[in-house]
């Protein structure tokens, strides 16, 4: 357990130092590399939580499939690529009190409700069947609106995108 | 391992990814931002599947991480019609519907 959770902050330190740097970096693209940080210590996190094919599934799609797209929307929209200054809102100052209110809410609500309540030690690894069992099983009417709204994303980028 | 550590954690990414929405201009970064929070709802639900032991929440996990690409391909899409037109994605400049 003390393995687990010295990997645990070791992530943890790295995914919320990677959002503070995606929330306040002048560059579009660093942003963008920060993100990939966030996104990888996720990926840890869900290992740490026995959700091996979540895991491989979020470095698929978020690392290579979301992140390319990232890049590609910053180079297709920005002449340079460098330093800017006027990347925040005039009223950007409203935000801190705005999220530090909700983390004080939210974190009050979760150590009031949860304290200190342990996971399983002894839970075993969801397998991909299972999971493949609950989605073809009684998460099928979901999955079929799913496979929708990706058909309807995809074209509706192909018509929005497209140059006529 | 605590329950409560990972939905801090969660907890944490969320609040991050709330203010990048607020303060930020540029449209992608509102889009990353978005990633951000919609990667801390992951964080959640996985923690809640290990909690009660089945894999309902790793299936709504997967949804999620479809929706997220939907979402963002669509967006970007958006994004770059929008810089076609005016040549800018700053967002206080998409003032048309202003009464």
């Amino acid at each position: 357990m003390v393995a687990q959770n010295i990997f645990f902050a070791i992530f943890a330190v790295i995914m919320v130092v990677g959002a503070l740097r995606v929330v306040t970096s002048n560059n579009v693209v660093h942003a963008a590399l920060w993100l990939v940080t966030v996104l990888a210590g996720a990926a840890g996190q869900y290992i740490l939580l026995s959700a091996e094919f979540v895991a491989v599934t979020q470095v698929l799609v978020y690392i290579g499939a979301v992140m390319v797209l990232f890049l590609f929307g910053t180079m297709l929209t920005r002449a340079r690529l460098g330093e800017e200054t006027d990347l925040n809102n005039k009223t950007w100052i409203l935000g801190i009190p705005v999220a530090l209110l909700l983390f004080g809410t939210m974190s009050y609500a979760l150590i009031d409700s949860f304290g200190d309540e342990k996971l399983p030690e002894d839970a075993t690894v969801v397998s991909t069947q299972v999971i493949s069992d609950q989605i073809f099983g009684p998460y099928l009417i979901p999955f079929w609106a799913l496979s929708f709204v990706l058909l309807a994303a995809t074209i509706g980028a192909i018509v929005l995108a497209r140059k006529d | 391992m605590l329950l409560n550590q990972f939905l801090l954690l969660g907890a944490v990414l969320f609040c991050i990814g709330v203010y990048g929405v607020i303060a930020r201009k540029n449209a992608v970064m509102v889009l990353m931002s978005i990633e951000l929070i919609l990667n801390s709802v992951n964080l959640n639900l996985l923690a809640f599947a290990m909690r009660s032991g089945t894999a309902d929440g790793h299936t709504f996990a997967l949804y999620i991480i479809a929706v997220a690409a939907a979402e963002v391909g669509v967006g970007l899409a958006l994004v770059l019609l929008i810089y076609r037109n005016k040549r800018n994605i700053a967002l206080e400049d998409l003032s048309e519907m202003k009464g």
